[in-house]
């Protein structure tokens, strides 16, 4: 009796284990890229919204800026290290007259400020998310995210992690051609 | 040709590490003695075998071989030759292939030098490692081929590694860290192949003892230059990021220390053993997790370089089979096992088991800060991020019990201890240890905050118990010079260890509560002051280098009108993969760091500069160094060496 139970609470880190196992095997077998989170407002407009300007505190924007041309939506923020490294493919794509909206993320205004101008800054407009609510309503992950939002303001992809050469060549590419 | 044999010898590892799995337990089960004694020669040459395809691949890289498509995309024929050397773990075939070829070399070092490891014993470790091993060069061969090639059209020239990687840091960061990883195997394999034998002793702990703090070591190392690497390439001054790849070295590093302390009570008192086998077992699961996360693109992060999910899936199938066949096989095995050793409340033995409740806690909140926002997502409760501001405040709490109990434990004797004893050491620890932190804070720090105090005295409290604990042994029996000289290997490895963490602690207090950053606008010519250092810009120029170009700013450091160094500030452009990069100009020293970014050029010809004073924060690493050295300390203990198995003699040698 006293065996079995002894045997029964060894077990547990066993269970514990598979238990972990298991959750981490399903975003891979469900054969999902696991960079691409299912949002669910994909397909709808983006959230409405007032947020400040990251220059001019005393400019707002609201959820019109989205509307009038497809363009990409980058959530950034100083602390992430892959932002740091996906920068220089943002000012390329920015290069080739791509609009590009940037939401910098539970940040510091300065250090951001600092980082665009030391890096170069490849965002028409630079929205400023320090609380966060404007993420929490698209549902944003952790950054870098990047959705692609059509003319009609309506949102059509997500991509979660840094976009590179080859996350744009293989797969964003075609669906932002295909946007209206 | 070259690539071919590469190939070759690899896949010939592959095959002779599955004979050294499968051959020896044959021969332990029927006793043959030809097949138990084969475990060493299949060891010995699978690394020579792997070693051969490692080489080959260095030397691929170091001739330029743009054939070979891992080159192509990591190397650059106008990279300097060192870093087309440590091009080689650049990227994830690479970095796998590294791992193999520690792992064959962590073999080979057990079988050639447990030379008083019972031959079966052997044998079953081996086999283990063998496992490993096999699992791993199936991965490489089937998932991650280093030696593809882009035949028949090859590139004349390649894509160049990161330029992030292309770094000195780089250059011996990443070994060290699969040092300590991939050594935690050899933990790993003593621990399973105890519990085949169903035989799990004080020889057993003695037996892995030296090898788990090796890898520690390694680890403990890895992990320092990691930060160090961050701090001064990445360029924001920053020395720890959470990110879930750091986490990932963190965490079996966390499990690792709980291990070298249980391990050290199952060897000295014979307890805990079936808890020290499972943190064993952990600590390498760990590092296959880690080595999960970032291989599998689950978690996203710089490091993450290559993902891909076939990988993950056959790391995570790996995972499970070796993970969950020796947890199981724990559950059934550990019942067995009966403590002989009695301890009461207040013990030493009961100390140790709190060092080891809450480095399991701190190892649980980092497991889960960087697993939750993972597993919320996958039962459906939406997307939640955890960051920093979480990690700071837990570890933050976390470390006040953990410091103020290790501080005493070492004054607690094994089996019992009579706390009336311990009132007067801890008064004047306590006393002795808030004068020092207090009158550091007056000399160092420019204003008092509670933090600063508290760190400052956890810091202090360990060093001055450390201090205290040496003097009272010492002086136990005989007089102070003639004590000191008789304090045992391990009890010098314990103080130092110790004293490690306390200098970290106090780098961390002063670095994250006295820093300061100042973004100033500077044209050449122009001088800046602040905490009276007066930071004149000389000059810019061009600078050309073998692979970038860009430009460098001078600049004169003055000290109370004393010049104490000229910097120099690049902003480097990586001409292959068009990348900028700040290589940010740092002036060293024991209690400050200065340090120089260059932004960018204003339209008026000024330049914005950013200027950190970081006090202390060489503290954060030179502790971690002061820990591996302790750990260096413990392994050259002349009992791991020695044939039989002593009993020690002198009670100092206590843990």
């Amino acid at each position: 009796m006293f065996k079995k139970r002894r045997i029964l609470m060894l077990l547990v880190p066993f269970i514990a284990f598979i238990i972990g196992a298991i959750f981490l095997a399903t975003p891979l077998l469900k054969g999902s890229d696991p960079s691409k989170l299912e949002s669910a407002l994909i397909g709808q407009e983006v959230p409405k919204f007032t947020l400040q300007d990251i220059f001019d505190e005393t400019k707002q924007y609201n959820a019109d800026i989205f509307k009038g041309q497809k363009m990409l939506l980058n959530v950034w923020a100083t602390w992430c290290p892959t932002c740091y490294a996906e920068h220089t493919y943002l000012n390329k794509l920015a290069n080739q007259d791509i609009y590009i909206v940037g939401m910098n993320y539970k940040d510091n205004r300065k250090k951001a400020i600092r980082w665009l101008s030391e890096l170069h800054n490849p965002y028409q407009i630079s929205l400023f998310d320090e609380s966060g609510l404007l993420g929490l309503d698209l549902g944003v992950y952790g950054a870098p995210e990047t959705f692609l939002i059509d003319s009609q303001g309506v949102i059509r992809y997500r991509h979660v992690g840094d976009l590179n050469e080859q996350v744009w060549n293989d797969k964003l590419f075609a669906i932002y051609e295909g946007m209206q | 040709m070259l690539p071919e044999i590469g190939q070759f010898s690899l896949i010939l590892a592959c095959v002779l590490s599955f004979l050294q799995m499968v051959y020896p337990l044959y021969g332990v089960r029927t006793g043959h003695q030809g097949a138990i004694r084969s475990a060493k020669m299949f060891t010995v040459l699978q690394f020579v075998a792997v070693a051969i395809s490692f080489v080959t691949l260095a030397y691929l890289f170091f001739i330029n071989d743009f054939s070979v498509s891992y080159i192509a995309t990591n190397s650059n024929s106008a990279l300097p030759w060192y870093y087309r050397l440590s091009a080689v773990w650049g990227a994830h075939e690479g970095s796998l292939l590294l791992w193999v070829f520690l792992l064959a070399t962590w073999s080979i070092a057990v079988a050639l030098m447990s030379k008083n490891l019972p031959v079966e014993s052997m044998a079953r470790v081996l086999a283990v490692l063998g496992l490993l091993a096999f699992g791993f060069y199936l991965f490489v061969i089937l998932t991650s081929n280093p030696f593809e090639r882009t035949l028949p059209y090859f590139p004349i020239d390649g894509r160049d590694l990161n330029p992030l990687l292309q770094d000195f840091g780089l250059v011996i960061h990443p070994p060290m860290l699969y040092m300590g990883y991939v050594g935690f195997s050899v933990a790993f394999a003593f621990a399973v192949a105890a519990l085949l034998e169903g035989r799990l002793d004080s020889a057993w702990a003695k037996w892995s003892r030296p090898w788990t703090m090796a890898a520690w070591m390694f680890l403990t190392i890895g992990i320092a230059l990691g930060s160090w690497w961050a701090y001064y390439e990445l360029g924001w001054g920053g020395w720890w990021f959470w990110d879930p790849v750091e986490n990932a070295s963190f965490m079996p590093w966390l499990a690792g220390t709980a291990l070298i302390h249980s391990l050290a009570v199952s060897e000295k008192r014979g307890v805990f053993k079936s808890w020290t086998v499972l943190l064993a077992l952990s600590a390498f699961s760990l590092s296959l997790l880690g080595t999960f996360l970032v291989r599998s693109g689950v978690l996203v992060s710089v490091h993450a370089f290559a993902s891909d999910p076939t990988r993950g899936l056959f790391i995570l199938s790996f995972l499970i089979l070796v993970i969950g066949g020796a947890l199981l096989l724990y559950a059934v095995q550990a019942a067995k096992v009966k403590s002989r050793g009695r301890y009461e409340l207040a013990s030493r033995e009961s100390l140790l088991l709190l060092n080891n409740i809450f480095l399991i806690a701190a190892l649980i909140v980092v497991l889960l800060g960087t697993l939750l926002p993972l597993v919320h997502k996958e039962i459906g409760l939406g997307s939640i991020s955890i960051g920093e501001p979480f990690f700071n405040r837990m570890f933050t709490i976390l470390v006040v019990p953990f410091a103020l109990f290790l501080g005493i434990g070492s004054l607690f004797r094994w089996k019992r201890q009579k706390l009336g004893e311990l009132v007067k050491p801890v008064l004047i620890i306590l006393v002795l240890s808030l004068f020092v932190s207090l009158a550091f804070l007056f000399i160092f720090a420019p204003a008092l905050t509670w933090l600063a105090v508290l760190g400052s005295f956890l810091g202090f409290w360990i060093i001055v118990s450390v201090v205290y604990e040496i003097y009272l042994r010492s002086t136990h029996r005989h007089s102070f010079i003639n004590g000191i000289t008789k304090l045992g290997n391990s009890h010098w490895a314990m103080s130092l260890g110790h004293l490690g963490l306390a200098v970290m602690i106090v780098g961390i207090t002063m670095t994250q509560n006295y820093s300061i950053e100042k973004d100033v606008k500077l044209a050449v010519g122009e001088d800046i002051t602040f905490e009276r250092y007066d930071f004149h810009f000389d000059q810019i120029n061009a600078l050309n280098g073998q692979n970038y170009v860009g430009t460098v700013g001078t600049f004169s450091v003055f000290h109370d009108q004393q010049k104490i160094a000229v910097m120099n500030a690049e902003k480097r452009i990586y001409t292959v993969q068009r990348m900028p990069m700040t290589e940010a100009a740092i002036d060293a020293g024991f209690t400050r760091d200065l340090y120089i970014a260059m932004g960018e050029q204003l339209p008026d010809g000024a330049w914005a500069v950013r200027i950190y004073y970081k006090p202390f924060i060489r503290w954060i690493w030179l502790g971690p160094l002061i820990m591996a050295f302790a750990g260096f300390i413990m392994i050259c203990d002349k009992r791991y060496r020695t044939k039989k198995n002593p009993v020690d003699k002198l009670g100092e040698k206590d843990v």
